[in-house]
């Protein structure tokens, strides 16, 4: 005959005596839980504190080297006109995510210097002066700051006046002086009318040792240096790298291959670089803490089940099969776990939000990683009250009420 | 609700105890025989003593009794039930449902009130907490014990633990009561309250077998075996 009833514990019933037992012992289980607070508090600050950086270093690379794309005429054309089309700076800024583009090549005087107000010739590419043709537009993407007098507009550029405009170097090197009496300078013999200066740019820091000539008087009057004529392009944040794939189809759908294009490095590929090696080791760091807390969790669950050992036994007597008293220690370590993956989350994000108020930096946490935190806290308690469970469960009841 | 055991009718009388030819060895080393070929019967609403000195082989035969030894051999009929091939899980379920324990050393969970330590006799029955917590109440008022529900075991004498140790037992409404020892810690007032609610429970019908070498705890019981050397002699009526 076999007994109607076997031996049943709810699960409630079953968490229930585990947080009993956990709170039986609070300091125990408040010591015991900090090592996984260390651990999985230390791996989402480390996430999350690189996230963060991420973002930033992001946001700068944006701003600045990652919006801008320079174009070339790669040389591959037969024939001496350029690859670059006359309509360029036009055709460039109908393409999506262009915010402007501009001409902008080093002007070749074919040995010419230029003479400065006092008649002391300055040798082009002497201490790096140099001489750039420039449109209007290409002013946009350099953002230069006038010091005194004017950049020129299309009214110059379309009359092919021979205006210059000196970057501040460029204009104490040739020594210009005050704009007020229409200075002259002479490349080879031919006179520019120094109409401004500027300094500070927010692109192309050569500029600021340059003579800038606009583009059509160049066109006129000297050829391109190597590579020959181009064009800069200020991009949106994040569409450098798009842009550059299509600005050759856009110039020279016949012949793409004729346009050179300078896109700058993958704002995600920097991203890599800059935090890759800094995350691996934290993450490491953080693994190895999770490692030592299931280590520490398993230690005293352990010793638990040595101490507890009348309990165990005193259970089994009242009906408890092995497995629920194996249920019990590994809830209880589980338990454990889950209740240091949640306060080390916890501090975790509050580690970042404090370090990103400190460095006046925009927190970035993945809420996945928030979430996921205390889940991993679980399994790091489950793992760790397994082999204690498997003890407990192997103790005859006979041995532990003897005991 | 706690499922009952109630004695069978007149007609069906069933013993609660039926043992047969039960023996229980160790392999060692050294290998040792801890319960010679013993039989033994035990009525519903009996009250046996089981006598011996130390190391006699009582807390063997009692745990055999209380399905948390296995025999080495023999047959084991619990309240008819051939309990010799059952699994872990149907021991259990019988040892939740048909016996109580009341041990020497009280077993209660210091850090637990005297209502919980009862209601945790109830636990692997699946009943529901409100349930358990109600019996609880209603034990603890039937040993007495009313007014220290919500007291820790510490705070109490060792005649009140192991009344609540008592309560525990017969909380879930047993076939059978196996008390090891269950005043060998106390002192003799306490020693008989404790023996005077054992007494009262079996009046009421619960079957109790008390195991101790104190002839004083024998002569409350009806029946009397003794062990020695794993010998089990038979049943007789106890001393007055």
């Amino acid at each position: 005959m076999r007994p109607r009833s076997v031996s049943q514990l709810a699960f409630g019933d079953l968490l229930g005596e585990a947080l009993l037992s956990l709170t039986m012992r609070p300091g125990r289980a408040a010591l015991t839980c900090l090592g996984t607070v260390a651990g999985i508090g230390s791996l989402v600050a480390t996430l999350g504190l690189t996230n963060t950086a991420e973002a930033q270093v992001s946001g700068r690379f944006d701003a600045l080297a990652a919006t801008e794309v320079v174009v070339r005429d790669s040389g591959t054309s037969a024939g001496d006109t350029s690859a670059i089309p006359p309509d360029a700076e036009q055709m460039l800024s109908r393409v999506n995510g262009v915010r402007v583009a501009g001409y902008y090549w080093e002007v070749d005087l074919g040995g010419r210097t230029v003479v400065g107000r006092w008649g002391a010739p300055t040798e082009i590419g002497d201490d790096g002066l140099t001489v750039i043709a420039a449109s209007p537009g290409a002013f946009d993407v350099i953002g230069p700051r006038v010091t005194a007098g004017r950049i020129f507009d299309d009214f110059h550029v379309a009359d092919s006046l021979q205006v210059a405009v000196l970057g501040v170097s460029a204009a104490a090197r040739l020594d210009v002086g005050a704009l007020d009496a229409q200075p002259v300078i002479f490349m080879g013999d031919q006179p520019f009318t120094v109409i401004g200066t500027f300094d500070e740019v927010d692109r192309h820091p050569e500029t600021l040792l340059s003579v800038v000539i606009p583009d059509s008087t160049a066109r006129g009057l000297f050829r391109p240096a190597a590579p020959g004529e181009g064009l800069i392009v200020a991009t949106a944040p994040g569409a450098a790298q798009q842009i550059a794939a299509e600005i050759p189809l856009a110039l020279r759908p016949d012949a793409p291959d004729e346009v050179a294009v300078l896109a700058p490095p993958s704002p995600d590929q920097l991203r890599a670089q800059v935090s890759g090696d800094l995350t691996s080791l934290f993450l490491a760091l953080a693994g190895v803490s999770v490692g030592i807390s299931a280590f520490g969790i398993a230690n005293t669950t352990l010793v638990a089940v040595l101490e507890r050992i009348n309990e165990i036994g005193l259970r089994r007597a009242l009906g408890a099969r092995s497995r629920h008293v194996a249920a019990q220690f590994l809830t209880e370590s589980t338990a454990l776990g889950t209740i240091g993956g949640a306060v080390g989350a916890c501090i975790g994000v509050l580690v970042v939000v404090a370090v990103s108020l400190l460095r006046q930096w925009t927190t970035v946490l993945d809420p996945m990683v928030v979430l996921c935190a205390p889940l991993l806290g679980t399994v790091t308690g489950l793992v760790a009250g397994a082999y204690p469970a498997y003890k407990a469960a192997s103790i005859e009841p006979v041995e532990a009420l003897r005991a | 609700m706690i499922p009952t055991h109630p004695p069978p009718e007149a007609a069906e009388v069933v013993p609660v105890v039926d043992m047969a030819g039960v023996t229980r060895a160790y392999d060692g080393p050294p290998p040792f025989v801890a319960l010679r070929p013993t039989s033994l019967e035990v009525l519903s609403g009996d009250y046996l003593a089981i006598r011996g000195p130390s190391g006699s082989g009582k807390s063997t035969l009692l745990n055999l009794l209380g399905l948390v030894d296995t025999p080495t051999t023999g047959r084991y009929l619990l309240d008819g039930i051939d309990v010799g091939g059952l699994d872990d899980a149907c021991r259990s379920g019988l040892r939740a449902t048909r016996i109580g324990f009341v041990f020497q050393a009280f077993h209660l969970i210091g850090q637990r009130t005297a209502a919980e330590n009862v209601a945790l006799g109830l636990l692997y029955r699946r009943c529901a907490r409100s349930e358990r917590r109600e019996r609880a109440h209603e034990v603890l008022d039937q040993v007495g014990l009313a007014d220290l529900r919500n007291a820790l075991p510490s705070t109490m004498s060792g005649g009140e633990r192991q009344r609540v140790a008592i309560a525990r037992a017969i909380a879930g409404q047993p076939r059978l009561l196996l008390c090891d020892e269950p005043t060998g810690n106390l002192d003799s007032a306490n020693a008989e309250r404790v023996l005077d609610l054992l007494g009262e429970l079996n009046d009421q019908g619960l079957t109790v077998i008390v195991v101790s070498h104190d002839v004083d705890v024998a002569r409350r019981a009806r029946l009397e075996v003794d062990v020695r050397d794993g010998i089990v002699s038979p049943r007789r009526a106890a001393p007055t």
